[in-house]
């Protein structure tokens, strides 16, 4: 009973591992198939189409709303300290440093990530894939590669509308709602944010982000049993892994950034 | 090697994990022959076109086509080989977000620097081969089981390839669509000069159009001939699939224990 247990756990481990080893060797086959990617950058911009703007709604909706929350409940606080002229710094950081390119990220995995999942599943499961490579076409160089870049260049591009967005919702409730004064709001932000300290980190990180997020959605898609079940725990599998990733990569790149070497 | 071999599987034995598919295979497809591979679902059929195609390497034994050993191919020259191959899946395998156009002009487009019109003159010609020039704007999910064969199968000769195969082109078809079908094939091998391997469980249609059959159970070849030397055999095996009968050589029932043990009749509790 007790060893049965202890040798399941010991088998689940081993093939966690070996699943990640797939997994990065996938993602070392995709770099080294991005030839076609860029020389044939229509196929990007196409993939960029289903996977960015088609999320545009979801981030735009959901970066004003967030932001208005982060007026109101930063007015609320700041006020018992006597500083609400300090909200427009206050919004602006949180979104840029943090919540930008999280909470879009979150959401791009939940939209992008599981569309990205199926679409390959089913390509797979419909024997699409064996098709192509009977064709002499490299799957991971035409339908994979795309895809990933795609999802790379669009994170960050969509971090940076939620947090605008966000900013604007800021404004909206902050200045327009509450009437904290506009050009304290305003004045404060732009001397506070830092270009380098706060907006590239937070580049970065959605870019780092963006690059976890495509591949976990590639590879799931790219290794899911080729049947209808196969498909949906696959798309499944790619909301929670890259979901927890976002956050746990979250928390390691924010320690290097405004800890460590700051 | 005879020069008019183009397909040569010599001795391959193959097993996906430890579960032998394969064990011992030899045939030969000769150019311009339409060859079938005949055998019950399960046998290993697909997994014979998986490795003419390269796709999966035998554990033992040669695949060569054209005289080029598959087993011994890197990327690129398996690639280079497969541009003269074509692969007819058995439910089509369309590409899902292209247009009936778009998917016979994938290879085009692909592998030539053609200009445009001459892609648009060259897949019209192939859709026109299989009767689907009017279709051409359509999209995949738009088409019927028949219809997407055809177009898959116009795809696949867009190239025109040497070597064809199919992988239960009969499967599911109403009994015009299969005797449109089967003709096709024949047409095809003859007027393109192709050599086509089918695979099919479908006795009556296939035996209309092939020049060679193998006959494969349990991973070998058991028989093999021409149509009519089939029709004629009275090997059990071969006389129970051509004719259809439930029960032979092949069981009706799987391996189980007893029945009436199964259904606790008698014995130990009485
Ligand atoms: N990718 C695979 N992994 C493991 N087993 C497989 C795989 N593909 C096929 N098989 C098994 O190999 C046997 C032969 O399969 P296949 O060649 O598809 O048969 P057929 O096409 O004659 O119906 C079947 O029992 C099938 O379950
Ligand atoms: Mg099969």
């Amino acid at each position: 009973m007790l060893k049965q247990s202890i040798e399941n756990l010991g088998n689940r481990t081993i093939q966690g591992v070996w699943r990640i080893g797939f997994a990065a060797r996938f993602f070392v086959a995709v770099l080294l198939h991005s030839g076609t990617a860029f020389r044939r950058f229509g196929l990007t911009i196409r993939e960029m189409y289903f996977t960015g703007v088609l999320s545009l709604i979801i981030i735009l909706v959901s970066g004003l709303f967030v932001g208005m929350v982060l007026g109101l409940q930063g007015y609320e606080t700041l006020q018992t300290y006597g500083s609400e002229e300090a909200l427009g710094v206050l919004v602006a950081l949180s979104l840029v440093r943090e919540l930008g390119p999280v909470v879009a990220a979150l959401l791009f995995a939940s939209r992008a990530g599981s569309a990205i999942t199926a679409e390959i599943g089913l390509m797979k499961a419909t024997e699409q894939l064996s098709a192509m490579e009977m064709m002499a076409v490299d799957p991971i160089a035409r339908v994979v590669a795309p895809r990933f870049w795609a999802g790379v260049i669009s994170m960050p591009l969509l971090a940076a509308l939620f947090s605008a967005m966000g900013i604007f919702g800021g404004y909206l409730v902050g200045v327009q709602l509450i009437g904290v004064d506009e050009g304290a709001f305003w004045s404060q932000m732009k001397s506070a944010v830092d270009f380098e300290e706060d907006i590239l980190n937070g580049v970065i990180k959605s870019v780092v982000f963006g690059i976890a997020i495509t591949t976990i959605a590639l590879f799931e898609g790219y290794d899911a049993p080729p049947t209808a079940e196969g498909v949906s725990g696959a798309t499944t599998r790619t909301v929670v892994t890259s979901s927890l990733a976002v956050l746990a990569l979250d928390f390691v790149l924010t320690a290097f950034m405004f800890r460590g070497l700051g | 090697m005879q020069h008019d071999t183009l397909v040569e599987i010599e001795d391959v034995v193959f097993g996906y994990g430890d579960r032998p598919v394969l064990k011992g295979i030899n045939l030969t497809a000769r150019r311009g022959q339409v060859i079938a591979i005949m055998g019950s679902s399960g046998c290993g059929k697909t997994t014979l076109l998986r490795l003419i195609g390269g796709q999966i390497r035998p554990g033992e034994g040669h695949v060569r086509v054209a005289g080029e050993s598959l087993g011994e191919l890197d990327q690129a020259g398996l690639y280079r080989l497969r541009r003269k191959m074509g692969m007819l899946f058995q439910f089509g395998a369309l590409f899902t977000d292209m247009t009936v156009f778009d998917n016979v002009a994938f290879q085009l487009r692909e592998h030539t620097d053609l200009p445009e019109d001459a892609i648009r003159d060259l897949v019209l010609m192939k859709l026109h081969a299989v009767g689907l020039r009017g279709a051409a704007h359509l999209m995949p999910a738009e088409l019927s089981g028949g219809m997407a064969r055809r177009v898959a199968l116009a795809r696949a000769i867009a190239l025109e390839p040497m070597l064809m195969m199919y992988d239960e082109p009969f499967a599911g078809l109403d009994p015009i669509s299969l005797g449109v079908t089967g003709n096709l094939i024949r047409r095809l091998t003859d007027t393109l000069g192709l050599t086509s391997v089918v695979v099919t469980h479908d006795v009556q249609e296939s035996l209309k159009i092939v020049d060679y059959v193998y006959f494969v159970s349990e991973g070998m070849i058991v028989a093999e001939g021409t149509a009519d030397e089939i029709r004629a055999s009275d090997l059990p095996y071969v006389h129970q699939f051509v004719h259809g009968e439930p029960d032979g050589p092949v069981p009706f029932h799987y391996p189980a224990p007893p029945y009436a043990e199964d259904l606790q009749l008698g014995g130990a509790s009485a």
